[in-house]
């Protein structure tokens, strides 16, 4: 079943890396929140792209490493790298924002239309 | 002239102003909780059909400060002051609720120990002579509160085990002069004090100190022990707070015994998943204004000392690292 | 803690105090906060992988799939935001809800949902980028010193 194939590889790389971000915040200080979580891993993500550490990761994990927010990191850093090797010096500027516009899009357009249709719950 | 003042920092009123009415108002989970029934007035949502939370909590007070004055059965034109706090910015669920009932108005913020220095400083009003019928009251709402001071609301995140719950609902007294009813016979303002708490996970432990430093100084003040009390009530210290108030004394000489509880720990039972228990102005306010009056007219209460317990911190010196400020307010009110 | 404050005063130290307050406040569950993370995150990638998979077959390229997967699993968590059900989920999951891109969305989404009251440009607009924010502002930052590191290094 071509659909399946992967998801035990993703299953377990994304449950470590998740593991990762629950032991962050758990044993340092309260006033590490989710978002100090987040922008940890998206810096994370591009540090580790750029040492060439996050590849490996991507083959073997599949969406286990492409869908915590380290893989958007992994994809500007990456998106910045590519885009240097075409373009040079200004594909530092625009590769990263280039090679994830579609998420950072997404997020925004979904964001915005979840957030007139409906109201909090509390 | 005769100080009415004893001690460090108790006043005891000569003639002691008495608790004409009380009224409480709760959102529906507060309803749900072990006090449910003692509540005057139970909202079946958290909205109640206002535009925003922050309205919603303003009605939440209005209705409360309307009910005790309709249920003193007196005209509301004949209220002298009207003392009223809460937690948002600018206490503006005060605000709003004061332009609603149009009464000469005096806002406190003690935060969530409100309650208790509003009845303080309203008795010394009517002991002094300046006012025959003041009117106090105090909101909290969990949704206003939690997106003022912690995260969004569906934001998806874990609460430590030490968060509190900040009750929705608010609790309003009517002081006045009776010859029968409740009365208020001495208050022991506290001073701010702060052993370094920074987690604002944490307000139990941020605000014991405080408490412990009040009681201490009651206790001094007017010669008494906490036996003397038949019910000692911090306002909303949560299980941890309440616990390390308890072993403050201790280790101060003092010791706390059954006859100690803490308010945030009667609101809500275990299954309603609160972590540490209730915070809030309204905490206090609601058990108050509800239980407590009325065991205290029924006669099984006699001598009870409300502690109101507030954490002075604002969202923006905790991001600023700034340790939490703790006051505790000490009313001592006899059946 | 001011000296000149009148007796009675605690007798314990800040220093004390600060033991105490550790002793007596509960510690977060570590353990169980791990496996909840574990395999709440590990199931949300295992969707998105079948995700990617779902697109492959339908004839997109590895690299155009994983990020459709990704705008979808945006899509997903600001709608589970939406209806209130995605911070129940965090309750439990605690990182294996806020690490995956799916978390990334209800940090958008929460706060703008919010303060929608409050306006669509002060409020909405606004705070759809309060954690947002932070997060470009880093990875962009971050994207754009590895190009220029990388430029001069090749």
């Amino acid at each position: 079943m071509f659909l399946f194939q992967m998801i035990i590889p993703a299953f377990l790389v994304g449950g470590v890396i998740c593991v990762i971000g629950q032991l962050l915040m758990d044993l340092t200080k309260p006033s590490f929140t989710p978002a100090h979580v987040l922008v940890t891993f998206v810096t994370g993500g591009a540090i580790l792209g750029a040492l060439g550490w996050y590849k490996p990761l991507i083959e073997i994990g599949g969406a286990g490493a492409s869908v915590p927010l380290s893989g958007f990191g992994y994809s500007l850093a990456k998106g910045a790298m590519d885009a240097v090797s075409r373009e040079g010096l200004m594909g530092a500027l625009s590769g990263g924002v280039a090679a994830t516009a579609v998420g950072i899009a997404a997020a925004v357009l979904f964001g915005y239309l979840v957030s007139i249709a409906f109201n909090p719950k509390g | 002239m005769d100080l009415k003042r004893v001690g460090n920092q108790t006043v005891a009123f000569t003639s002691p102003p008495v608790i004409l009415a009380s009224y409480s108002v709760v959102g529906p989970m507060e309803g749900r909780g072990p006090l449910g029934k003692t509540f005057d007035k139970v909202w079946q949502d958290n909205i109640n059909g206002e535009k925003s939370w922050e309205l919603a909590e303003s009605k939440l007070l209005q209705e409360a400060m309307q009910g005790a004055v309709e249920q003193a059965g007196i005209p509301l034109s004949d209220v002298d002051y009207m003392l009223a706090g809460d937690l948002l910015n600018q206490i503006i669920s005060s605000n709003f609720a004061a332009r609603k009932l149009a009464l000469p108005f005096i806002g406190l913020y003690g935060a969530c120990s409100t309650m208790a220095l509003g009845m303080a400083v309203g008795s010394m009003l009517i002991d002094g002579g300046f006012a025959s019928h003041v009117l106090v009251g105090v909101s909290s709402h969990h949704d206003s509160a939690e997106r003022q001071y912690r995260l969004p609301t569906e934001q998806g995140s874990q609460r430590s085990l030490s968060a509190q719950w900040t009750v929705t609902g608010a609790g309003s007294v009517l002081l006045g002069q009776s010859v029968t009813g409740p009365r208020i016979t001495a208050a022991t303002l506290g001073r701010v004090l702060d052993y370094g708490e920074t987690d604002v996970g944490n307000m139990g432990a941020a605000m014991a100190p405080a408490v412990a430093d009040t009681l201490l100084n009651h206790f001094q003040d007017l010669q008494r022990q906490p036996g003397d009390y038949s019910l000692i009530a911090s306002g909303d210290l949560g299980m941890v707070g309440a616990d390390l108030t308890k072993e403050v004394m201790l280790r101060s000489g003092m010791s706390l015994g059954s006859e100690y509880t803490d308010c945030g720990l009667m609101i809500y039972d275990k299954s309603q998943d609160v972590h540490a228990g209730a915070s809030g102005c309204g905490c206090s306010a609601v058990v108050f204004a509800g239980n407590i009056m009325q065991r205290l007219k029924a006669g099984s209460l006699k001598r009870v000392l409300l502690v109101g317990s507030g954490a002075l911190h604002s969202p923006i010196s905790s991001l600023q690292g700034e340790s939490v400020p703790g006051i505790g307010h000490a009313v001592v009110i006899e059946g | 803690m001011s000296q000149n404050m009148r007796p009675p005063t605690l007798k314990i130290t800040p220093e004390e105090y600060k033991d105490l307050s550790t002793k007596l406040t509960p510690k977060p569950t570590v353990v169980k906060n791990c496996i909840w993370a574990f395999f709440v995150g590990g199931l949300i990638c295992a969707i998105g992988q079948v995700i990617i998979n779902l697109f492959v077959a339908g004839g997109l390229n590895p690299t155009q799939a994983s990020t459709a997967a990704t705008a979808l699993l945006i899509f997903l968590g600001a709608l589970l935001t939406g209806l209130g059900i995605y911070d129940e989920i965090g309750k439990y999951a605690g990182a294996g809800s806020v690490v995956p891109v799916t978390g990334f969305a209800n940090s958008i989404v929460s706060p703008a949902l919010e303060f929608k009251r409050e306006g669509y440009v002060m409020g909405v607009g606004a705070r759809l980028f309060t954690i947002a924010g932070p997060v470009l502002v880093y990875g962009i930052a971050t994207s754009i010193v590895v190009g220029i590191i990388y430029y001069f290094l090749h």
